[in-house]
């Protein structure tokens, strides 16, 4: 593959994350707690669609052709969404939904810092703007990591259990395959394998001061860079892309 | 986390604004979290620079029973508004 094939792939990556995990996060507006926090989820929402928009938009403009960030979204099937398992699981309980959240966004405020310093100025630029939104994320999802694990017996074993569950999950934050490694060759990537102590120390952290414990999961899910999905995420794409797949080409 | 949220009242000084402005209120765990509330609810379109949040309960608040003992007596003390006055020429808003 050429280099712009192979950014394409990774700028792809990157959008379908952010796009299933945007979407996970919309499914929660009119359904949160309480009329704030809605408010608060939405916006986090947002700001993971609007990211999806910026990686598809980039991957258009390298592939060429009638590809558009729309055609990303809308017009693959589940086998050739490649974001990660971790993005796609179901919405659950608040607990599951906020520890999800956390995970990822504490390895995201890494992973996009270390993206800043690409020598492809796009995805640095993408970068710069993921990672102010980042910070504000993990501010408030550590927050609810430490009000929910720190709270009542109820919230404190949701919140176990959440992490208990997904913690099987986070390994493949940090798996490498030969598209990342030819693009971190030339420094156009980071090295997430690398990134890898680092969250680790910042989880455990916030895990110990939110009374909970650290999980040993003795399994790790992949394959959702490979395309090689849950069955959750099958029909979220089907309520996802519902009117394109009804209307090909319908303009708003 | 307790059980029941508090009320707190929003004050939001905008990016050319001198001074904060009473914008609304909104429920929240503690403080921490009302700043956090109050950004993503009442600046989701650049509506700020700075947040002030402070909860509701310690305001303290004239009472609309207090408007007679308050506000009547100024009503005829005229002479405590500049309005008596000529604006000299050149000075466009005193």
């Amino acid at each position: 593959m050429t280099d712009s094939a192979l950014i394409a792939k990774f700028a792809v990556r990157q959008g379908d994350d952010a796009l299933v995990l945007g979407h996970r996060l919309s499914e929660w507006t009119s359904r949160s707690p309480f009329l704030e926090e809605d408010l608060a989820l939405t916006n986090v929402a947002l700001d993971f669609v609007g990211r999806a928009r910026m990686f598809y938009q980039y991957a258009a403009t390298l592939t060429g052709g009638d590809a558009n960030e729309d055609t990303f979204a809308y017009t693959r099937d589940a086998r050739e969404f490649s974001n990660l398992l971790i993005c796609e699981l179901p919405r659950g309980d608040f607990a599951f939904t906020i520890c999800r959240q956390y995970l990822y966004d504490a390895f995201a405020l890494p992973f996009m810092q270390a993206l800043m310093k690409s020598s492809d100025q796009q995805l640095a630029a993408i970068a710069a703007k993921a990672e102010k939104e980042t910070k504000y994320h993990v501010r408030r999802d550590t927050d609810w990591m430490l009000r929910l694990g720190d709270g009542t017996e109820e919230s404190q074993g949701r919140m176990q259990k959440a992490l208990d569950d997904l913690w099987g999950y986070t390994g493949e934050l940090f798996d490498v395959d030969d598209v990342d490694r030819a693009l971190i060759a030339e420094g156009i990537v980071p090295d997430v394998s690398l990134l890898r102590d680092q969250w680790l120390e910042t989880v455990s952290d916030t895990i110990a001061r939110a009374n909970l414990e650290l999980p040993q999961a003795d399994w790790k899910a992949a394959g959702g860079r490979d395309g090689i999905h849950t069955e959750s995420l099958g029909f979220l794409l089907a309520e996802l892309q519902s009117v394109q797949r009804a209307y090909p080409g319908l303009k708003w | 986390m307790t059980d029941e949220l508090q009320l707190y009242e929003v004050f939001i000084r905008s990016r050319r604004g001198l001074d904060h402005k009473h914008v609304g209120s909104l429920h929240a765990d503690d403080p921490q979290q009302a700043l956090e509330y109050a950004r993503d609810v009442y600046t989701r379109r650049s509506e700020g620079v700075s947040i002030w949040v402070v909860a509701s309960r310690d305001i303290t608040a004239s009472q609309e029973s207090d408007c007679e003992s308050f506000y009547d007596p100024l009503d005829d003390k005229p002479y405590r508004h500049a309005s008596m006055y000529q604006m000299p020429e050149g000075v466009d808003s005193l």
